[in-house]
C-alpha cells in the first residue's frame, strides 16, 4: 500500500479533496514493486540496518568534519604530556579523555582525525573495485567463449595470491606511501571477488525473457548490457561489495600495522596502532582505542552489508 | 574421473605462470633494487654495482630475467638469496614446514570447532543460543586479526603468564597454539555462519522430513542426512582457506614472532630479495590451487549426484 494512502486511512481522520486526489494518484501508481524499493521497504524496518547506517553517517561526518568532534590538533606534540599520564576518563570528548601517545600527541584528536584515512580508503577501493569488477565479470559472463575464458583465467591468477601479501609485495616498492599509492594497491589486488560473483549474476540474468525480447527487438549490445543485465545483475554485487568495504579499512590497518601501509604524517588509525604496539605492556590504551575504532567501523559496514543482503534475497524472505 | 583431473591439473599451467610472473613483476619491475639494498646507506661505487648486477643476471631484460627463473624453477632451483649467500630452497625450507604447522593449527581449529558451532546454532535457528553466535562471529569479524592477536597476546602472556609473548626459534607444536586460535578466528566465524545457514535451510527439506517420518534416530538424521548435505558449501570455503590461512599467517607471525615464512618474506621484502618472495607466494599459490582441486572432488563424495566425466 502506498504511503499517503496508508497514513489517511491510519489516521482515520476524514480525507481532505486534495489528499483523495493524491490517494487516487497513488492508487494509480500503484503497481508490484520493485526489488529497490522492496528491499528499501524492508530495509527501513531492520533494527541492525538503521543501528548501521546511523554509525556510518556518524563515521562519515567524522572524517568530513573532524573540527566538529574536537578543537585540539592531532599532530600538536607536548612531551611534557607523555602517555605515562594516565587518560582522564571523565573528562569527555576532551582533549586528554583518552590521554596522550608516546609523543604527548592526543589520543582524542589522533582517533578522531585517523578516520578520514581509514574511511577514505574503505570506500575509494571499494568503488574502484566494484567498477573493474563489474566490468570484467560483465564481459565475461555476457560474451562467454574465448573472453570468457581469458578473463576468468586472469581472474584466477589474482584470485590466487593472497591478498595482505600482495599488498605487501606492491607496497614495498614504494618510497613514499601516502593515501592513493595505498588505495590503488589494495584495487589492483581486490577486485577478483567482485568479478566472480558479477559473472555468475551476468550468466543468470542473460537467459531472461526481457534480454531475449530487447535482442528481438534489435537493441544495441551496450544497451542491452546497461540497461537490462547491468540493473538486475548488480543486486549480488552490492552485497559482496558492502560487506568488503569492512575487509578494506581492516586490511589497510593491517598493512600499517606491519609497517608497510599508511605512513607518519598521515594520520590513521592503523598508523596509530602500529606505533602503540611497542607500549602494550605499560599503556594497552594507546593501541587498543583506535583498535575499536577499527572494529566499530568494520562491524557497522559488515552490519549493513548483512542487512542488504538480507533485503535483497528473496531466498531468506 | 582420471580425465577430469588430468584436465584440471592442465588448466593450472596457465594460472600457475600467471600467478608467478605476476609476482615477478611486482617484484622487479617496481623500484627498489638489492644490490643498492646490500650497502645500506654506504656510498658504493657505480661500477661495482653494475659488475654485481652483471653476475647475477639482474641487467637482463625482464622477460629474460623471468625465463631463466622459470626454467630454474622447474628443475628445482628456487635460486640464491644475495646477501646471505642461502639457496632461497634452504630458507623455504626452514619456514616453510613452521607456518604449515601453524596453517594446519589453525584450519583444524577452524573447521571443528565453526562446524560445531554453526550445528548447534543451525539446529536451533531465531533461538537465543542462535543470536548469541550471531553476535560472536560479528564481532570475530569486525576485530582484524592483530588486533585480536595483540589482545590474546595482552591477557594470555603478559596479564594470566600462561603463555611465553613470543615463539622460540623452534615453534614447538604447543607454543603454536594461541597463534593458530587468532589466525583462525576469522574463517571460524565464516565457517560457523555458513554452516548454520546451509543446516537451518536443509533442515526444512523433504528428505529431512522423510528421514523423521521413518522413524530414524536423531543421531543418524543430523549426524548424516543433514551434515553429508550442509556440508557442500563449508567444504567449499574451507578448500579456499588453507591459502588465505597460510597467507594470513604473516601477520600473525608478526605478532607472536614465529619464524615461518610470513617471517623469511618480510626479511626479504626488505632487502628486495626477490627470489625469495617470489618462491614463497608462488608455493602457497600452489598450495591453493591444489587445495581446490580437492575440494572439487570431495563434492562427488558428498554428492553422489554430481560426477566427473
Amino acid at each position: 500500500m502506498p504511503e499517503a494512502l496508508e497514513a489517511t486511512v491510519k489516521d482515520g481522520t476524514p480525507v481532505a479533496p486534495d489528499a483523495q486526489v493524491k490517494a487516487a494518484d497513488a492508487a494509480k501508481a500503484e503497481k508490484p514493486r520493485s526489488l529497490w524499493s522492496d528491499a528499501w521497504h524492508d530495509l527501513r524496518r531492520n533494527p541492525l540496518f538503521v543501528v548501521s547506517a546511523i554509525l556510518i553517517v556518524f563515521l562519515l561526518t567524522m572524517s568530513a568534519f573532524p573540527g566538529l568532534f574536537t578543537s585540539a590538533d592531532p599532530r600538536h606534540a607536548d612531551l611534557a604530556k607523555h602517555y605515562l599520564q594516565k587518560p582522564n576518563w571523565g573528562n569527555l570528548f576532551a582533549e586528554d579523555w583518552f590521554g596522550y601517545d608516546v609523543q604527548g600527541r592526543s589520543i582524542y584528536a589522533r582517533v578522531i582525525y585517523g578516520a578520514r584515512a581509514s574511511i577514505a580508503v574503505g570506500v575509494l577501493v571499494t568503488l574502484l573495485v566494484t567498477v573493474i569488477g563489474t566490468v570484467t565479470g560483465m564481459l565475461a559472463g555476457y560474451f562467454g567463449g574465448w573472453i570468457d575464458t581469458l578473463l576468468s583465467r586472469v581472474t584466477d591468477i589474482f584470485f590466487g595470491i593472497p591478498f595482505i601479501l600482495g599488498a605487501m609485495v606492491v607496497l614495498t616498492s614504494f618510497e613514499q606511501r601516502h593515501v592513493w599509492v595505498v588505495i590503488l594497491a589494495l584495487a589492483f589486488l581486490g577486485w577478483t571477488q567482485i568479478a566472480r560473483v558479477a559473472r555468475g549474476s551476468v550468466i543468470t540474468i542473460k537467459q531472461a525473457d526481457y534480454v531475449m525480447a530487447a535482442k528481438a527487438l534489435g537493441a544495441s549490445t551496450s544497451r542491452i548490457l546497461l540497461r537490462h543485465i547491468l540493473p538486475n545483475a548488480i543486486a549480488p554485487v552490492i552485497v559482496v561489495a558492502t560487506i568488503a568495504l569492512g575487509g578494506y579499512i581492516s586490511a589497510e590497518a593491517t598493512l600499517s600495522f606491519l609497517g608497510i601501509g599508511l605512513e607518519a604524517p598521515t594520520v590513521s588509525w592503523g598508523v596509530d596502532i602500529s606505533s602503540g604496539q611497542e607500549q602494550l605492556r605499560n599503556a594497552a590504551y594507546v593501541l587498543i582505542i583506535p583498535s575499536i575504532m577499527v572494529s566499530i567501523t568494520v562491524l557497522a559496514f559488515i552490519m549493513l552489508g548483512d542487512a542488504v543482503r538480507n533485503a535483497l534475497d528473496p531466498k531468506l524472505r | 574421473m582420471g580425465r577430469y583431473v588430468a584436465r584440471r591439473l592442465l588448466q593450472m599451467i596457465p594460472v600457475f605462470i600467471g600467478s608467478t610472473l605476476l609476482v615477478f613483476l611486482m617484484m622487479y619491475a617496481l623500484p627498489g633494487d638489492p644490490v643498492r639494498a646490500l650497502a645500506g646507506e654506504q656510498a658504493v661505487d657505480q661500477a661495482q654495482i653494475a659488475q654485481m648486477k652483471k653476475d647475477l643476471g639482474l641487467d637482463l631484460p625482464i622477460w629474460q630475467q623471468y625465463w631463466n627463473y622459470l626454467t630454474g624453477l622447474f628443475q628445482g632451483d628456487f635460486g640464491t638469496q644475495i646477501a646471505t649467500q642461502r639457496p632461497v630452497a634452504e630458507v623455504i625450507g626452514d619456514a616453510f614446514p613452521i607456518t604449515v604447522r601453524l596453517a594446519l593449527f589453525a584450519f583444524a581449529f577452524t573447521a571443528i570447532v565453526g562446524i560445531a558451532m554453526g550445528v548447534l546454532a543451525g539446529l536451533k535457528a531465531d533461538t537465543f543460543r542462535d543470536r548469541g553466535l550471531l553476535v560472536v562471529t560479528l564481532l570475530l569479524i569486525s576485530v582484524p586479526s592483530f588486533v585480536l592477536g595483540f589482545l590474546a597476546q595482552y591477557f594470555f602472556a603478559h596479564q594470566l603468564g600462561w603463555v611465553e609473548p613470543n615463539v622460540s626459534a623452534l615453534a614447538e607444536s604447543h607454543e603454536l597454539i594461541l597463534p593458530a586460535v587468532v589466525l583462525g578466528s576469522l574463517s571460524l566465524a565464516y565457517v560457523a555462519r555458513l554452516t548454520r545457514t546451509s543446516v537451518a535451510e536443509n533442515l526444512r527439506s523433504d528428505y529431512m522430513r522423510t528421514a523423521v517420518a521413518k522413524g530414524l534416530p536423531r543421531r543418524r538424521i543430523v549426524g548424516v542426512h543433514l551434515m553429508r548435505n550442509s556440508m557442500i558449501p563449508v567444504v567449499t570455503f574451507l578448500g579456499t582457506d588453507i591459502g588465505t590461512l597460510m597467507g594470513g599467517a604473516v601477520v600473525t607471525e608478526g605478532i607472536f614472532n614465529v619464524q615461518g615464512v610470513g617471517y623469511a618474506v618480510f626479511g626479504a621484502l626488505k632487502s628486495r630479495e626477490g627470489s625469495t618472495v617470489v618462491g614463497i607466494v608462488t608455493l602457497i599459490v600452489v598450495v591453493y590451487l591444489v587445495a581446490s582441486l580437492l575440494v572439487d572432488l570431495l563434492y562427488a563424495v558428498l554428492d553422489p549426484r554430481i560426477r566427473y566425466a
